[in-house]
């Protein structure tokens, strides 16, 4: 098998854009990662796009505004992790041989408010059952329950997130927010405020991948930044019997023993990658409301079962610390455009394993996990080296 | 009306329509021809009655889309007897008024009126004080 590096990253920033469409947002990411790798028309082999509203051929649209159409363009939907799992193929593509430079993008632009998805049937919409946030609620509460957690722990994650998000040009909210702020906001479902739930947005985020050692480069293109490894890119759905999975079943078995979809995929990624949670600089995960931050925590392998609560009060996963969490502020800064926040997690990554993360730097990063989990259940865990 | 066919009885008393597979022993809901669990094919239907206890619940406090029923309104899971955690809607709308553990009764309650004027259903826990049998 092939390695595979990053050559390019390129971001539209995350947040509410008006007119802007997709399809332009997505051209300015494309575009981004296309100059830094130093790849033109005729460069690349395969695009993967993960998108989950875009529609019929969102990548089509994108590629073909650039006049970059002919090659194979396969759009990806697996809800949160749609950035993660177009990662997955296209560098499983390249490290089989049949590519050497592929496009990978994720474009999204969210309706306002609750998320409605197709996922639920319309008689569970009717019946007051497709309500997303109680679920994460539930989720929430029970880790609540049976760990330290407390209501202040979740204030605590959105005001750490979002102190990191200030140094974030991308990021949609660049404020710091108070303890007091975030329990003050609307109650939405007990134990989640308002504030503790990322607001789902528009942006686009998008890479360039590429056989290690293979030039790809058009004649005459400078040498670009410092390539950065992808170690691993693995997806995996759930498996059955857990009633609050991110499958959002209707009824699961009394059994607290089901393996969640982000340890199944963390731990192929551990292993393709071969390092382990301890060898980590710096993470990226799914933090679509504060109580998922701690539960991946545990998921990753990042504490012990049980310990997110003391991890997070420890300090070691603020900035700073010695396990820096969400550096960009994570989704609950920078909003959550479904099919985009993979990708913007790895662009995240690969500034920091660069050195180009300005005030938000995690000195020294040389190892970087990215993390998404959602609707499906699909989860996708992305290992980034250099 | 219930709010789609083959999820629950009206009773008195009323029951949840689940399934049990003979290969594996574990009961689903709502039933499925194949069992979500082992995929056997071999899966009877079953009556689910209750009582049960409850599990972990919220409420939910804006209308999520496509609901046109009353907010705020109690959601949560049930552990039931048969091994079973199911989600529901619980008649309890304020948090504080319920504790994990507690029994939990099955009810069937009105959603809305739809544009034919028919009354809509849907199964939904109570609070009752009726024991749990063990499993």
């Amino acid at each position: 098998m092939r390695a595979v590096e990053v050559a390019g990253i390129g971001i539209h920033p995350f947040g509410r854009h008006g007119d802007r469409t997709v399809t332009d947002m997505g051209v300015t990411a494309v575009r981004g990662a296309l100059a830094e790798a130093g790849v033109g028309r005729g460069g690349f082999q395969a695009a993967f796009c993960g998108t989950a509203y875009g529609g019929v051929a969102t990548g089509h649209k994108v590629l073909g505004a650039l006049g970059m159409t002919g090659m194979p363009i396969v759009d990806v939907e697996a809800g949160c992790a749609s950035g993660s799992a177009a990662l997955m193929l296209a560098s499983s593509a390249i490290a089989a041989g049949q590519y050497d430079t592929v496009v990978v993008l994720g474009v999204e632009k969210m309706p306002k408010g609750i998320i409605r998805s197709s996922f639920f049937e319309p008689w569970q919409e009717e019946a007051g059952l497709a309500a997303t946030p109680a679920y994460f609620a539930l989720r929430a509460a029970r880790l609540m329950a049976t760990s330290g957690v407390t209501k202040d722990h979740l204030a605590a994650v959105v005001v750490k997130n979002r102190r990191q998000g200030v140094g974030n040009p991308d990021a949609m909210f660049r404020a710091e927010v108070t303890a007091e702020d975030v329990l003050g906001s609307r109650l939405v479902c007990e134990p989640l405020h308002l504030w503790m739930l990322c607001s789902p947005n528009e942006g686009a985020a998008a890479v360039v991948l590429r056989a290690a050692g293979s030039s790809g480069a058009r004649p005459g293109a400078g040498a670009g930044p410092a390539p950065v490894r992808l170690a691993a890119a693995v997806l995996r759905s759930h498996l059955p019997g857990a009633v609050l999975s991110e499958s959002t079943p209707l009824a699961g078995l009394v059994d607290d023993s089901v393996v969640p979809p982000t340890t199944l995929a963390a731990r192929v990624a551990y292993e393709m990658a071969g390092v382990g949670p301890e060898d980590l600089h710096v993470v990226e995960c799914q933090d679509t409301d504060a109580a998922r931050e701690l539960l991946s925590y545990e998921e990753l392998g990042l504490c012990a079962p049980g310990a997110a609560a003391d991890l997070l009060d420890s300090g070691a996963t603020s900035l700073g610390g010695r396990l820096p969490v969400n550096p960009s502020g994570g989704l609950l800064s920078k909003g959550e455009p479904l099919g985009a926040s993979a990708l913007g997690q790895v662009v995240e990554l690969v500034r920091q394993l660069r050195g180009e993360a300005g005030p938000r730097q995690v000195p020294g990063a040389r190892v970087a996990l990215s993390h998404t989990v959602g609707r499906g259940a699909n989860a996708g865990v992305v290992v980034l080296t250099r | 009306m219930p709010v789609r066919a083959g999820l629950f009885v009206e009773g008195p008393p009323p029951a949840l329509l689940a399934g049990h597979c003979r290969g594996c022993a574990n009961h689903h809901f709502p039933r499925q021809p194949v069992c979500p669990y082992c995929s056997a094919e071999t899966v009877d239907e079953v009556l689910l009655r209750g009582p049960g206890r409850l599990w972990v619940h919220t409420a939910v406090t804006a209308a999520p889309p496509g609901y046109e029923g009353e907010v705020p309104y109690g959601f949560g899971v049930v552990e039931l007897p048969e091994g079973l955690r199911v989600v529901g809607r619980l008649t309890e709308a304020e948090p504080a008024r319920l504790r994990p553990g507690q029994p939990m009764v099955l009810a069937v309650v009105p959603l809305h009126v739809d544009d034919e004027g028919r009354e809509v259903l849907t199964y939904a826990f109570a609070p009752g004080d009726t024991e749990p049998r063990d499993r």
